[in-house]
This record gives structure tokens, C-alpha cells and sequence, in this order.
């Protein structure tokens, strides 16, 4: 590091002026085979909802590939697919909604080794200095989930947090800021 | 509460093991960092702040857990095509049937990694309050005018140099209510994606010579005084178009390349 790095502030309130867009919550094409929606509420320490927020979200496709044009482990070929949803709401119910597809298994950090399908989620609202970083994985998943090497660094009563569980359609995953169900953030 | 892992409490548990020439499966893209640098104390927020007090209920109370960068993190979306879509984003002056009311200014600038490697490519979306201080948003209570030529929204993506450049208005200072006589310093919020998940920054931009600023919570919850500085734009006499605008130049350093994930401190 050379230069000093641009600080974090705040994105809120107001954000929904310059950050939604229509097609913003869309991983993937709603008419893609296979697509869900994965919805939830996002509750402040004391259980409240947080109505003004945003919820970026970033995975691989099926296969494990990245819709990331520079590459690495090979494109996604999936149409349509752009593994990255923007979820903004400004006077709702503090309930964020996106459509993608479930992601497949990719690879780890050690050679070798593998994460189990996983989806890396920003939050950042009004009163929030930083975003603060969680993971979705999924409670169908148990065999993956237990060979996960970053799960294995969560405390096992905290993994419920970070569990998306199967509901008509998709998935519900909930987040909880802060509180006795508190979901668990990453040191990005 | 520290806002990174904390050594010695478990976390780095999976801490990779130091194995030489060994390299993940996925490292296959030139130029691009396998993980990005960890964030220093003061160089960021806080996230437990109270003197913004909005911050009191919207913190993890609990430790954050150690997330090694993986390939999750260090690919992301290359947004720009999906969201940089009319003539106009980039010039907020413009987006509507007549002039916007206000100083008329140029922010202008590029986007580095702090190794100071411009990014290209990289998408910066910025919003506003119009001259008076105030949003077009019914949230806002300020009872400022309404600027009917103005929305205080726009898009870019930087150039193969990692340059930027907006046309806008300044936007005014306003009040606010997070303690007696709050008032925000003039801003211009700014989102940028970046390279990889774990670039993303969104931010404020602040105006040199603003009075409010050293009262201001979200200002000063950076810290390190260099840091701070660093969201406070410069006058550029030299980029001003004579007889038509003022002009700022705002850099943003985004994080830089990490060690490998193998050579990681936990």
C-alpha cells in the first residue's frame, strides 16, 4: 500500500435517489430454468425492520462460474446471469427480495479444497458507517456445509445465521443486525 | 469492539497454512490481485459509533469472523453496460428541460487502487441534495425549495485511465436531527464497485473549506486524520471552463492487492 484508501461513509438515508434500478434485483432472469427468489427481513437490535437499506449480493452459477468478465475459472455461460442483485428500499417493510440461481459448489482458497454454495451479501443502510459482509449458504446443503472451511471458523451455534432455508420458490434468509439472533459478519 | 477478527479468539481457526509455491486452482486471471490488503485501524469507520446515533441498533455487537479472500471475493460484476444507459447520466445538469439553480461544477477524477493503479472500468454512481440543501426524496423534511430541473442522480464508468467526470451542481449544507443544531456539511455521495467484491466502496465526497465539517459525526467518525482528508475534494482552478463552471477533482483510492492468501497474517 502506497496511498492512504478512500474511507467508507454512510449510504443513507436517500440512497434510493441514486442506487435502485429496475432490473437491479435480478441475478438472473427471472425466466431462467431453475431461477428462485431468495427473500428476507433485515431487523436492527431491536428486532425493528430496517426499512431503509441495501442489499448487494454476488455468486457463482450452478456449474460454480462467475459472471465476471475477466475471467477466472472461466467465464459463466449461463444467459442471462449476472451473479450480482442490488436490492434498495427506501419507505418498505424492511424486506429485500432478489431472483438468481441456487449456486453450485466452488473452489477454495487451499488447492483442492472446495466451499460449499455460498452467496457473499453487502449490507449497508442508514446509521451504518461501513457495509458489513455475510454469507447466505443453504440448510439443504448439510454435506457441503460440513466440509466448508470458512463455516468450519464459525461457531457451530451461529452457523442457523447464515442458513438460507427452502420456502415456495426459494429461499428465506433473515438478517439480523445485531441482537440475540445476531447473523454472522465477515472481516472482509 | 475491534471491526476486524481478532487474533487469539478462534477465528483464524482454518488459517491457511503457509505452503510455498503452491497457488489456489483459479489463479489464471494477470494483474489482478489472488487477495486484497485488510484495512488498517482508523482507516474506516467504526461501525459502533455514538455519535452518529443512528449506528446504535444497525452494529453487530459480536466479533466479525476472518473471511480469507476467495474467489468470491476477488472476482465481481463488470456493472457499467447494465447501468450507465442515457446521454445524460453523467451530466446532472442536464436531465431535464431547463438550467438546475446553482454553482455549476465539474467533479472529476480517478480511481486507483492504493498502489496507485488506475481502475478501469469501474462503475461511479453519485447522488445529491440539489443547491439548497435539499433531496428529492419525501423522506426529506428540509423545507428547502425543490429544484423542478434537478434530480441529483448520475452514472459513469472510468476510462482506461480510471477516469471519471461529472457535471452538477454544489449541493448545500442541511440540517439534520442527530443531536441539537446538527447540521451535514455539503456532500456528494459516491458508489463504486470496483474490481472485486471485496472493492466495494461507497462513500462521501466532501468540499474543501466546508465550516460544518468539524462538527459533523459521519465526517469525523474516520479516524485517522489523513484518511479523513482524503474524502474532501480539491479545488482545481485549472479545470474550470471559464464563464461556465467551477471545478473539483476528487481521487478515490479503492484497496490494493493483499498478500496471497498463503502468505496471509491471522
Amino acid at each position: 500500500m502506497i496511498f492512504t484508501p478512500t474511507p467508507s461513509q454512510t449510504v443513507g438515508p436517500f440512497l434510493s435517489i441514486g442506487l435502485p434500478w429496475a432490473g437491479g434485483p435480478l441475478a438472473a432472469a427471472p425466466d431462467t430454468p431453475g431461477a428462485i427468489r431468495i427473500s428476507g427481513m433485515i431487523r436492527d437490535g431491536a428486532g425493528a425492520p430496517v426499512p431503509d437499506h441495501v442489499l448487494e449480493t454476488w455468486q457463482a452459477d450452478a456449474d460454480g462460474r462467475f459472471a465476471d468478465l475477466l475471467g477466472f475459472g472461466g467465464a459463466s455461460t449461463l444467459a442471462g446471469f449476472r451473479g450480482f442483485a442490488r436490492c434498495c428500499a427506501e419507505d418498505g417493510d424492511g424486506s429485500y427480495e432478489i431472483v438468481t440461481v441456487k449456486p453450485g459448489p466452488v473452489a477454495g482458497v487451499r488447492p483442492g479444497s472446495m466451499q460449499a454454495p455460498h452467496i457473499d451479501v453487502s449490507v449497508m443502510a442508514r446509521g451504518m458507517l461501513d457495509r458489513c459482509v455475510t454469507r447466505i449458504y443453504f440448510a439443504d446443503e448439510e454435506q457441503a456445509n460440513a466440509s466448508d472451511p470458512l463455516l468450519a471458523t464459525v461457531p457451530r451455534e451461529r452457523w442457523a445465521t447464515l442458513l438460507a432455508h427452502a420456502a415456495p420458490g426459494g429461499y428465506v434468509f433473515d438478517i439480523h443486525l445485531q441482537g440475540p439472533s445476531e447473523t454472522v459478519f465477515f472481516a472482509i | 469492539m475491534s471491526r476486524e477478527a481478532r487474533p487469539g479468539t478462534g477465528e483464524e481457526r482454518d488459517a491457511p497454512p503457509a505452503t510455498g509455491e503452491e497457488r489456489p486452482i483459479y489463479a489464471e486471471v494477470p494483474d489482478t490481485p489472488l487477495s486484497y490488503e485488510r484495512p488498517s485501524a482508523g482507516m474506516h469507520p467504526p461501525l459502533d459509533y455514538p455519535p452518529y446515533r443512528s449506528s446504535a441498533l444497525r452494529h453487530p455487537r459480536l466479533p466479525l469472523i476472518y473471511l480469507p479472500h476467495g474467489i468470491t471475493e476477488i472476482t465481481g460484476p463488470q456493472l457499467g453496460p447494465a447501468r450507465v444507459v442515457g446521454e445524460f447520466d453523467s451530466d446532472l445538469t442536464r436531465q431535464h428541460g431547463g438550467e438546475p439553480i446553482g454553482e455549476r461544477i465539474i467533479v472529476s477524477g480517478r480511481v486507483y487502487d492504493t498502489d496507485g493503479k488506475p481502475l478501469a472500468g469501474t462503475l461511479v454512481e453519485i447522488w445529491q441534495a440539489n443547491a439548497a440543501g435539499r433531496y428529492r426524496h419525501s423522506w426529506d423534511r428540509w423545507p428547502a425549495p425543490l429544484d423542478p430541473n434537478f434530480s441529483g442522480a448520475g452514472r459513469c464508468v472510468t476510462d482506461s485511465e480510471g477516469r471519471y467526470r461529472f457535471i452538477t451542481i454544489k449541493p448545500g449544507p442541511y440540517p439534520w436531527g442527530n443531536h441539537y443544531n446538527a447540521w451535514r456539511p455539503a456532500h456528494i455521495h459516491f458508489s463504486l464497485l470496483g474490481r472485486a467484491f471485496a472493492q466495494r466502496l461507497v462513500t462521501q465526497m466532501y468540499f474543501p473549506g466546508d465550516p460544518f465539517q468539524p462538527f459533523d459525526p459521519i465526517f469525523n467518525s474516520v479516524a485517522d486524520e489523513a484518511a479523513r482528508q482524503r474524502m474532501v475534494a480539491s479545488f482545481r482552478m485549472h479545470d474550470t471552463v471559464p464563464n461556465w463552471a467551477q471545478a473539483y477533482e476528487f481521487d478515490l483510492y479503492l484497496r490494493g492487492p493483499g498478500a496471497t492468501p498463503f502468505e496471509e497474517r491471522h
